[in-house]
This record gives C-alpha cells, structure tokens and sequence, in this order.
C-alpha cells in the first residue's frame, strides 16, 4: 500500500498528470480508504518497531499472573494463558500475521500475473490449456484447499505460505488471462504490432502498464482474505507453533480463557478483523479511485 | 489549412522505388478470408463467415484508392489483412513487385512501408503514454535512439498541427477526438511508410473537424509522396479524398473504377442504388423512394449466383445462379454485373450492348 | 436443454479428473512416505518394503494412480488409519451434518443478504445503503472463527442462552430436527451465514442498481409502471444471478466450514478433517477432500444448469 502512495509522487509531472498520479489524488479524496490506510499503516509501523514500543518481552510469562484482565497494572490488555503481557504480543503478533497474510499474495501476484499474462496474450490452445488447469483449482473452496495443502505438508510458516499462495495463484491467473485477453485485441496494441514490434516489446510497454493496474487492484482484495485464511490455519494449529507470537495461534490457546477471561480472549480475533477489514475497505478505495472514466 | 512545408523530416528517396513508376506499389491477387469455428473434438463446425472472398486489385504509386460499402461487407477486413493484422486463407500479396514475406521482402521492412490509421482515435491510443511516447515508439523499435525519436516525435506532431510545446506530454484522454486522430497520423509516419492505410479514419469524428483531418491528409499525401487506400462507408468523404474507388458488398469487388466515372456513371445497381441514397443537396432532386432496402444478406450464407441479386431491382434468372466476374465497362472501368457482359443472357446485357 | 446438460456434464469431466489427481497428489506431498506416519518406529527395511508392496506404494506413480482412481469409481476410498473403518463410511456420516449447517446458514444468508442487497441497490447512496454496504464489509471481513467465538462469548458463557459446542445434547452426533437439537445449530449456523450474507448483499446491490439503472426499466416507467411492477421485474431479472450465488455460497460454506466447526465441535466434515490432519490419517483426508471438492463439482453443474433455465439471455447452445 506504501507502493501506491509512492508511485503517486514519483511519476514525473510532466505537461500533465499521469495515469497514477490521478488516482492518488481520487484516493486521498476517499476518507474511508484514508483511514483503512492509517490502520494499516499504524499496525504495520508498531509489528516492525515492535521491539522499541512493546512495554514487555513477548516470550517471558508469569505463572503467578495468568489471565489477568484488561487494565491490570503493568497489563495494559491483561495477560494470557502463560501470564505474558496481552499487548506486547498483539504487537510482536502483527509481524507474523501480516507477514504471512501479504507474502502468499505477493507471491501468487507474481506467478499469477506472469502465468495469466502469458496464457492471455499467447492465446490460442496454450491458454486454453492453462486455464482449463485453473479450472481445477477453482474446483476447490479456498479454504478447503488451503487446509487441505498445509495439513498434507505439515505445520509450519513456510507450508502456510506455500499453501496459500498456490491457493492465491489460479484466482490472480484468472484474472490475469482476461483482462490480457480484452487488452491484446485493442487497435493500440495491433497498432504496436503493425510497427513491427515483438512479443516481448509489445507486452512490456502496451500491455503491463494497463493489466498490471487491475490486477493489483484484485490482489490488494485478496490480502484480506489472505489474512483471514493465514491466521485461521494458525488457529488450526497448521501455522505458526507456539510459542511464538502470533494472532491466530493466541486465538487459539486463549480458546479455554473464554469463560475466565473473555475480553482478553476475543482481543487478537479483533487485530485480524481490524486488519482484515481495513485492507478491504482500502482494495475498495483503490477500486473506485482506478475505475473512474477518463 | 495551409502548412509550411519543410523538409526537415523523413521524405521518400528515389531509391526506395525498386519496381518503377509502372508498377503497382500494392496488388492484390484473390484474398480470401473465412472466419468460423472449424470443427474439433465435440464440437460441430460452426459457421463460417465469408468476409473477404476472393478480392483482387491494384493501388497504383502516389494515387488513393477509395473502397466504400456498407458495414460488413469486408473493407475492413482487406484493410486488415493488408496489414498482416490477420492472416488470409489465401491469396498473394504483392507490394512494389516483390511478395510480402519472400526473401525480398520480409514482413519486417513490409510493416515499416505500410501503416494504418484506426477509426476508433481512443482505442487505437495506449492509454498509459504521453502522446510523443506513442508517435515515438514505431522509431525506437526500428533502433532509433531514445533522443532521435522523441526528436522526430516532436517534428512530426508539429506537422500535423500538433504543436509539441502544448501537446507532447499529454495523455491520450487529454486531448480531443480529433487532436488524437492527428496523433494516431502522426504515429502512422513516423516509420516513413510509403503506403498509408486510413480505415475508416475520420469517420468518428465532427464534420468540421473531419474536413480539417482530411484536408491535412491531402497535404501529406503530397509533401511526403505517399500512396492511400481510404476506406469510408461515406461517399462524398471518399469522393473528395480518392483518385479511383472499389465498391464491395459482401466480401467481393462489385465495381471499381475511377472515380468521376464510378460517381458520375455507376455501372453497377448496386453502386447506383447507394449513390441515390446520399442525401441530396438539392430539395427540388429529393430521393423519392427507397433505392434499396433491407440489410445486406448475412455473410454467413451469402446467396449463391450474384450476391446482389437479393435486392436488386433488375434481378434476372441469370443473377441466381451465375457469379458474375468483373468485366471491362471501358476506361479502366470495371462491374461485376450481368448486365454490362452482352454474352450473360440478362435480358437487360443486350440493350446495353446495343446501346454501346 | 438435454444437449445443454450433456455439454455440461463433457466439459465437467477433465475437471473432477484433475481435481481426483489433486487429491491423489496430496498424500504424497506430504514429506516421507505416506506410510511413515503408520509404521512402527523399529520396523526393519524388509518389513518396510512388505508395507509398501501390500499398498502399493513400489508401483510408479501414474499406475498407483489409476489404481486408486479405479478404486474410487468403485466407491472404495480405503479404510481410516486411526479407527480402520472404511473412509467412505465416516465421510457420509459427517458429510450430513455438515451439509444440515451450511444449508442453514445459507438459507439464513440469502435471506439477509437478499434483503440487505434490495434496499442498498434500491436507494443508493441513502443512509440504508451505507447501513447495508457497512453489515456486507463486515461479513466479507470478519474472521468467521473469531465471531464464533465472540457469540460463544456472549450468548453461551455471559447470557447462558444457548450451548457453546456439539450438535445435540449428550454429545449426540446425528442433527435432527427437534427443539433440542435447533438450539445447537443457531450459534454456528449465524456465523456461517456471515459471509453469504455479505456476498450476496454486494453481488444483489450492484445487480439491484444496475437493473434500475437500464432503459427497460426507465421505459416500464414512463409507461406508467407502478412500483410495484417494476419491482416484479427486478426481481425476476435478478433471481437467476441470486439463486447462482447462494448456490456456489453453500459448496463454499460445506469445504470452508473446517474452521467453524472447530469451534463449535461440530460433529461435520470439518471437525473429521482436523482429526485427520492431527493423527496424519491420510487416507481420511484424501477421501474427505476429494467428497468435498465432488460435491462442490456437482453443485456448481447443477447451478449452471439451473441458471441457464432460469435465465433466458443465456444461450444454450
């Protein structure tokens, strides 16, 4: 999301304002995508100078001081079920959550994009192929998928991501191949072609600039979801292992503190939320910013 | 519009004729182009359409050849396969003596001496580049540095009364139909092409700002020695602009000729029917009834004999069955019509031979 | 119509292969062999090589999938490693209660969805709207599982209201539907039905908008249509896209409801999966899978056949 704002500025103000340009300055006029941008901005701030603003270290618990509640001295947001310090560890948490929400989109934007925009602009039966192999994928539910690939590799951090990016990758293909495939037919392009461009030329200057929009603006939606889905298999026990910090892990192990403790409980299940939604409502901001007509 | 002509940029050297002032820079020999599903595994071979079948003519150095018809009758399509968008079924293209694609003459070296200008002015711009970056990119492809293209870019714009300072950093959506229609000109010399394809160019755009685009077009055409083939569904457009027009329904030549003659004697009813449905000028010389009606049969499955025969007013037994072939109405002047062949068996073919 | 569906269930076929190859491909990605986890600890190399030749497993790859495939056809799907049972047995078993929920709370969802879809489409921009846009965010947003727990919180361990966990009283683990058992599926049904709730309400929005935006509509207007007529062809023009929805909503609660289940220890297709996960029982995994990924399959034909009769703009040719 700091990519956007930068590419904002960066784009040189030449005779007029690019393409970027004046979506950012739609997108700074949204005030909802400006605050979903703050939230996310602010969580990812603190999960990176989590060492120098948590108040405790995240690993070291009480036996004597489990479960306390919301505003106990010295606990700001309680203590969990090892008596370590609530809000210290939703800090240290979003590293994890977020690390492992945004990794598996980024990386399916990149297989996914290069695999769509292939597909799309070879045509064909090359792309029929492929997306019939796509097809295959979208016969899975997410979220079975996902649970289905990480509880056949294991548990682990680096099996979460895997799963969920193959998971990612056939919806950002998808999308991909069809935005490629209306791009390839338009005359700028045949216009490219007839002034005896190549393949790689053509893509590289006439098609990336206008897919790579909207396929951004799909995956920055799929984050989201992405993030739901990683820190739900760490509720599952198929993530993150403990002790280590992290939202859905602490879901599940303050699961027994629901009747002790429910406040304290429920609070890492709303950092996702927060998360969740802020990146929605902002993939929404951005939609609406690009899809203005020019 | 007055231009100050100055030869700065690129303009046709000697040289570059290879074929001599006889030859046609473009002759095209029995195109034909069937769209269609063929069949394949499940699935039943869908309809073919008969866009272009069995085109054949000549674009002569320096003249502009008009093609006019109505929409779906294949002008495109030729505009198209022309070009090499698309491949043909078959047929030859030969531009300056030479065939396209032999080793005289590669697609590469064909596509820098043939350009095209789109009808739609928006669609044929990338949205995501300034105007110079678009007129500049057939150059930089063709190993133009960076600098020399924008350079040229700049020269070029400047010449189809774009001035650079004002307009070659603005984005396509920045500029008006008709400013963008200069842009995609521009784009189309930029390589310095010899032959100039405008399908359907000022058609999209306000009268007034099309006789500016048009007359624009004419000084070019002369200040860089320049060969057209125009394509437009409207006669009079074509009428000022061409040196000789070809007439097409559904996918076949149905006359061609010069154009005061095809005007001013059209020797085909389908011809002279389109000529009488322009909207006449005159109030005392309105048109009366309906030259021609209906839509044009569906390319699908056009009707055997002449393909005409279906609205044609002189339609004869004859017309249902057999094709008719382009036959010479003196003048290099020629119809695919019955009625100008005496040995046809129209009835009408022998009061025209005897008139003649 | 027949010829339609014909062409269907053709172009269906490669996919539910390939989704079978998928399934037969998760076992071995699993790191080791597929029998480690099953084997004792102390078992010789030559006991080992028995092991694999008894399952198969020295075969090439390709063969032992046409082994398996020839099986599934059959309505084999091995036997569950932990309880030894056959998979196919256990999986129909939950599959039932796990489709008694999510059609719950995909009933719950279209209903609310409908609604909430309705009204923001039909005055956009109104403070309705913004309500309506706001509940669909939110469904598509929330972590489901967190919500589960959050009315567990309030409605089962504050309130006392309902119970938190199982299907039925006494740990029962066959749904029916008596007083007894209804209370045990409000909590997990509500929060299933979050997410076709906000689905539905955005896809009906945008549907709703766009269909009074057309000139059909305008024309029905100036023509004298009430509102309540023109509300009749909304909803006629909208039901297709609707049922499609709710439709493709219930296959995605049934194979996404592994998370909901757990909280709730719902005796489903969910709760058999993290069992198999945990106790490496990859027999049961792969069969679960692959009845859920079938039946998702199956219900995305039959809503594509459905659509097309509904919908007469389609064409069936």
């Amino acid at each position: 999301m700091a990519a956007i704002a930068d590419a904002a500025i960066v784009v040189p103000a030449k005779a007029s304002k690019g393409y970027w340009a004046s979506v950012g300055s739609r997108l700074i006029k949204d005030k909802v995508a400006m605050v979903a941008l703050t939230i996310i901005l602010l969580i990812v701030l603190a999960a990176i100078l989590a060492p120098y603003i948590a108040p405790a270290d995240p690993f070291r618990g009480s036996m004597i001081r489990r479960l306390r509640p919301i505003g106990t001295p010295g606990y700001p947001l309680g203590a969990d079920e090892l008596g370590r310090d609530m809000l210290t560890r939703l800090i240290y948490g979003g590293r994890l959550s977020i690390f492992m929400g945004v990794v598996p989109v980024l990386a399916a934007f990149v297989v996914g994009s290069g695999i769509g925009i292939f597909a799309g602009y070879v045509g064909g039966w090359v792309n029929t192929l492929l997306m019939r192999i796509i097809d295959v994928f979208f016969a899975f539910p997410s979220v079975l998928l996902a649970i289905a690939l990480s509880g056949a590799l294991g548990a682990g951090i680096l099996n979460s991501i895997v799963s969920l990016t193959i998971v990612f990758i056939p919806q950002i293909a998808r999308v991909a191949e069809s935005v490629t495939t209306q791009i390839r037919t338009r005359d700028y392009v045949e216009a490219a072609r007839v002034s005896g461009a190549g393949a790689f030329t053509i893509v590289r200057v006439h098609v990336l600039g206008n897919v790579l929009g909207p396929i951004f603006v799909y995956s920055t939606g799929l984050i989201s979801v992405s993030m739901i889905l990683a820190s739900g298999l760490s509720f599952l026990g198929l993530g993150v292992k403990p002790p280590e910090p992290e939202w859905g892990l602490m879901l599940n192990t303050l699961r027994t503190a629901i009747y002790t403790q429910p406040l304290v409980a429920a609070l890492p299940g709303l950092m996702i939320f927060m998360t969740s939604i802020s990146f929605n409502l902002f993939s929404d901001g951005l939609r609406s910013a690009m899809e203005v007509k020019q | 519009m007055t231009m100050i002509i100055d030869r700065l940029g690129p303009v046709p050297e000697v040289g570059d004729d290879r074929g001599g002032p006889g030859t046609p820079l473009l002759a095209v020999k029995d195109l034909i182009k069937h769209f269609g599903k063929k069949a394949g595994f499940l699935t039943k071979a869908g309809a073919v359409v008969r866009a272009v079948d069995g085109v054949t003519f000549d674009v002569g150095k320096g003249e502009t050849l008009g093609i006019v018809g109505e929409s779906g009758c294949g002008k495109s399509t030729v505009a198209r396969l022309i070009m090499q968008i698309i491949a043909p079924d078959s047929g030859d293209l030969l531009f300056d003596g030479e065939a396209v694609g032999s080793e005289q003459l590669d697609l590469t070296s064909y596509r820098k001496q043939v350009q095209m200008i789109f009808q739609d002015s928006y669609a044929s711009l990338n949205p995501r580049l300034t105007v110079e970056d678009t007129v500049a990119f057939g150059p930089r492809v063709h190993g133009a540095s960076a600098k020399q293209s924008i350079t040229l870019a700049h020269d070029l714009l400047h010449r189809v009364g774009l001035e650079p300072a004002r307009f070659a950093g603005r984005y396509p959506h920045e500029i008006s139909g008709g400013q963008r229609q200069r842009v995609n000109i521009a784009r189309g010399l930029a390589l310095n092409p010899r032959l100039l394809i405008l399908d359907e160019a000022v058609s999209a755009l306000d009268k007034s700002v099309e006789a500016q685009v048009l007359n624009l077009l004419l000084d070019l055409k002369e200040e860089f020695g320049l060969t057209y083939i125009f394509i437009s569904h409207d006669l009079n457009v074509v009428r000022f602009m061409s040196d000789r027009v070809m007439v097409m329904y559904l996918g076949r030549v149905a006359e061609v000729g010069p154009a005061d003659a095809v005007f001013s004697n059209p020797s085909h009813p389908y011809t002279s029917a389109l000529l009488a449905s322009m909207p006449s000028m005159d109030p005392d010389n309105r048109t009366q009834e309906a030259p021609i009606t209906g839509d044009p049969p569906n390319p699908i499955n056009p009707p055997p004999g002449c393909r005409f025969h279906t609205r044609c007013k002189f339609v004869a037994d004859v017309c249902k069955t057999k094709e008719p072939a382009l036959t010479d109405v003196g003048g290099l002047h020629y119809t695919a019509c019955h009625m100008a062949d005496p040995t046809s068996g129209h009835p009408n073919a022998l009061n025209a031979a005897r008139a003649a | 119509m027949l010829l339609y569906i014909l062409k269907r269930i053709v172009y269906v076929t490669p996919v539910a292969l390939g989704v079978s190859v998928i399934c037969f491909l998760l076992v071995h990605l699993a790191p080791g062999d597929p029998l480690t986890s099953v084997m004792p600890i102390d078992a010789t190399a030559e006991q080992q090589a028995e092991m694999r030749a008894a399952y198969g497993f020295d075969r090439p790859l390709i063969v032992q999938y046409f082994l398996w495939l020839w099986k599934v056809l059959h309505a084999d799907l091995g036997n569950s490693i932990a309880t030894g049972r056959p998979v196919l047995t256990e999986v129909s078993r939950a599959v039932v209660n796990s489709l008694i929920l999510a059609a719950v709370a995909t009933l719950i969802g279209f209903t609310f969805g409908t609604l909430f879809g309705f009204v923001a489409g039909y005055f956009r921009n109104s403070p309705l709207d913004k309500i309506a846009s706001a509940i669909s965010v939110f469904g598509v947003s929330v972590p489901h599982y967190w919500l589960g727990m959050v009315l567990v919180i309030i409605f089962s361990v504050q309130l006392n209201w309902l119970p938190s966990t199982g299907a039925g009283p006494g740990g029962s683990s066959n749904w029916r539907p008596d007083a007894d058992h209804l209370r045990y599926i409000i909590l997990p049904a509500i929060t299933m039905s979050v997410i076709p709730t906000g689905i539905i309400a955005r896809t009906l929005r945008a549907l709703v908008a766009d269909i009074l935006s057309q000139e059909f509509v305008q024309a029905l207007r100036a023509k004298g249509l009430g509102e309540w007529g023109v509300f009749k062809h909304v909803v006629t023009n909208a039901a297709p896209t609707a049922l499609a929805v709710m439709g493709l909503q219930l296959g995605y609660l049934l194979g996404g409801s592994i998370l909901i289940e757990t909280v709730f220890a719902w005796p489903g297709t969910g709760f058999l999966l993290n069992a198999a996960i945990f106790q490496r029982d990859l027999p049961l995994l792969q069969g679960t899978i692959l009845v859920l990924a079938m039946f998702f399959v199956g219900l995305n034909l039959i809503v594509d056949v459905l659509q097309t009769a509904l919908d007469p703009r389609i064409q069936r040719g």
